[in-house]
């Protein structure tokens, strides 16, 4: 074989080994996350809006609702509220996810990806594990919020933090579904529609504002069913410090059976979308 | 071994047959430029021999690997620009190539150094720390370019690697891409225009409507259909056939004479060096010529003795391809 040499350019690689294993998928996921990772602090509009909600619903809801709702066993209603505004927040944030993936889809970026001889998979896990990290910020910001307007985490460091786990085990779970969304439809602005819209019932017609107990009789099973009502009452109870019973468990199955769900489904999806 | 096969490739997008049973290989260090309008069937073919796509029947080898079996290893092999440029805009020139690099599994050292080095080559030192998105479309795509040649891959896809770009940047990514060449890349380039396939590529196969409908060097493909044109505008109507005549030593095909603007068109194989005699020729026959113009065949006449129709003509909107 004969080629002319060339220093910057370089000849040929005559034999690339593409190495496989669980530890190179894991590599290359984290490698994709610190390309949305790196790129966060730069783009300070969104890490802005992405806290700047949340904020106002911590606010709005402690002083405009805070006087007229009351609920059931909780003196302060900010006891009740702040978990329920935590854990619709990190659902929120999930939404990212898809919006993300629409872009990197629309861009051209996910051909690339693709023709690299790394693991496709690793572009999903690695978006959505650099929006939990960007999720941990949001959370952080509201959490000090919250403390400014009176919420105070009443159990123990251990349940406070098995409350901040599920939350995040939740969002993540949800960072699947927006990722077989943002692959499903066909732009940017679909993305944020989409991902956005069905998430205000999701979370409403649910324990994270009010006691279902008040709402219309053919509501109430809804929400009681609504998984992001056992989340919230999981977390609810756990930074309480009162009794979760089951809650915490069966929240932590939900999260744990929705990502495996759309996992398989979104890198399906993925496989396939780049196979039209 | 040949880098690249494609072996009756056939794709279909529902009812739309994109390519139809197309053939050709690449030679080591070779050139082959892929011509065709919008919507006809470059950018499946690419995407089929990069992995993107699975062909509906036929087979596709990288380096000896078949793309549809071993995906992964045959990705290993390849650099793909494509028709966007596929940067990611929120990170640095710099950024992007290491990433990148890191994908191909290169080490954090080696990325580093990769990326400084194709940096410089590509003339984007400068920019290096900048964010992609203050990058003009011609940086962009020197960008993307640089980006796949990462890993020294074996072969190269760039697919309508000048689609965009304004004049200016088009001749500064030739520049670059005939460099790329002389250092041995094996390249495949797809192109709607004719001129770069002519500078550009070694080998050149036309496809329309998802066909092959013609392969040869860029002379071949010229002489085949026609080649050159010398054309002579006499003062008198009456030497129109003298003129036939006295060149029909090196007519190839019909001469055509113009009674209303007093010209004699010859087809000729090849124009070059010929102007002299002719005009030698003429003046020994006593014809008084008013002009001689030479005409040289371009890859455009090629295009449309083959096709009937001009690389622009074609709508986009009939295939599924362009939208893709």
């Amino acid at each position: 074989m004969t080629i002319t040499f060339n220093e910057a350019f370089g000849a040929p690689t005559e034999e690339v080994e593409v190495p496989t294993g669980p530890k190179w998928l894991l590599r290359d996921s984290w490698t994709e996350a610190l390309r949305h990772l790196r790129a966060l602090p730069r783009n300070p509009e969104l890490l802005m809006f992405a806290t700047i909600q949340p904020v106002m619903f911590v606010l709005l809801f402690a002083y405009v609702f805070g006087g007229s709702i009351e609920v059931p066993g909780y003196d302060d209603y900010n006891q009740y509220l702040m978990p329920g505004i935590f854990a619709q927040t990190v659902l929120f944030g999930s939404a990212f996810t898809g919006v993300g993936i629409a872009e990197d889809l629309s861009k051209g970026l996910v051909d690339r990806l693709r023709s690299l001889p790394m693991y496709s998979s690793a572009v999903l896990i690695g978006r959505t594990i650099s929006d939990v990290v960007r999720n941990v910020l949001t959370f952080a910001v509201m959490l000090i919020v919250a403390y400014l307007v009176g919420f105070r985490i009443e159990g123990t460091i251990w349940e406070a933090a098995f409350a901040t786990f599920l939350l995040f085990a939740f969002s993540y779970a949800f960072s699947w579904v927006q990722a077989l969304m943002g692959l499903s439809v066909g732009s940017v602005e679909a993305a944020n529609s989409a991902g956005f819209i069905w998430m205000f019932p999701l979370t409403f017609v649910s324990s994270a504002f009010v006691d279902p107990e008040n709402m219309p009789s053919w509501l109430q099973p809804i929400a009681d069913a609504n998984p992001f009502t056992i989340v919230t009452n999981a977390c609810r109870a756990l930074y309480n410090g009162r009794d979760a019973g089951s809650d915490p468990w069966v929240a932590l199955a939900w999260a744990v059976g929705i990502t495996v769900v759309f996992a398989w489904l979104s890198a399906r999806k993925f496989a396939s979308s780049a196979s039209k | 071994m040949t880098p690249v096969v494609a072996e009756g490739l056939v794709k279909r997008f529902g009812k739309t047959e994109a390519l139809r049973g197309v053939d050709f290989d690449i030679e080591r260090g070779r050139v082959l430029g892929v011509l065709g309008p919008n919507g006809a069937g470059k950018t499946t073919a690419v995407r089929i021999l990069t992995t993107l796509l699975k062909p509906d029947a036929g087979r596709a080898i990288i380096d000896g690997i078949d793309v549809v079996k071993e995906p992964r290893k045959a990705r290993g092999r390849i650099g793909l620009t494509g028709q966007y440029a596929a940067v990611d805009e929120r990170l640095t020139g710099f950024e992007n190539l290491e990433h990148v690099g890191r994908l191909f599994h290169l080490g954090t050292g080696e990325a580093r150094n990769r990326a400084h080095e194709l940096l410089d080559r590509f003339s984007l030192e400068f920019a290096a720390d900048r964010i992609v998105k203050t990058y003009s479309g011609g940086m962009r795509r020197r960008l993307d370019i640089a980006m796949s040649l990462i890993a020294r891959p074996s072969v190269l896809f760039l697919d309508e690697p000048t689609t965009g770009l304004d004049p200016r940047s088009r001749l500064d990514v030739w520049d670059l891409i005939e460099e790329l060449v002389r250092s041995g890349t094996t390249t495949l380039l797809t192109t709607q225009y004719l001129d770069e396939a002519d500078r550009l590529a070694d080998e050149i196969v036309v496809i329309d409507h998802g066909e092959v409908i013609a392969r040869g060097t860029s002379d071949e493909l010229k002489r085949q259909t026609g080649g050159d044109q010398i054309e002579v505008v006499v003062e008198d109507p009456a030497d129109g056939p003298v003129v036939a005549t006295a060149l029909a030593e090196w007519c190839c095909g019909d001469a055509h004479i113009d009674v209303d603007s007093n010209s004699v068109v010859v087809p000729v194989a090849d124009v070059r060096g010929m102007v002299p005699q002719v005009v030698r020729l003429l003046d020994e026959n006593s014809v008084k010529v008013r002009d001689v113009t030479v005409r040289h065949s371009t890859l455009d006449d090629v295009f449309f003795s083959l096709t009937g129709h001009t690389t622009a003509s074609e709508d986009a909107g009939d295939q599924p391809e362009a939208a893709e």
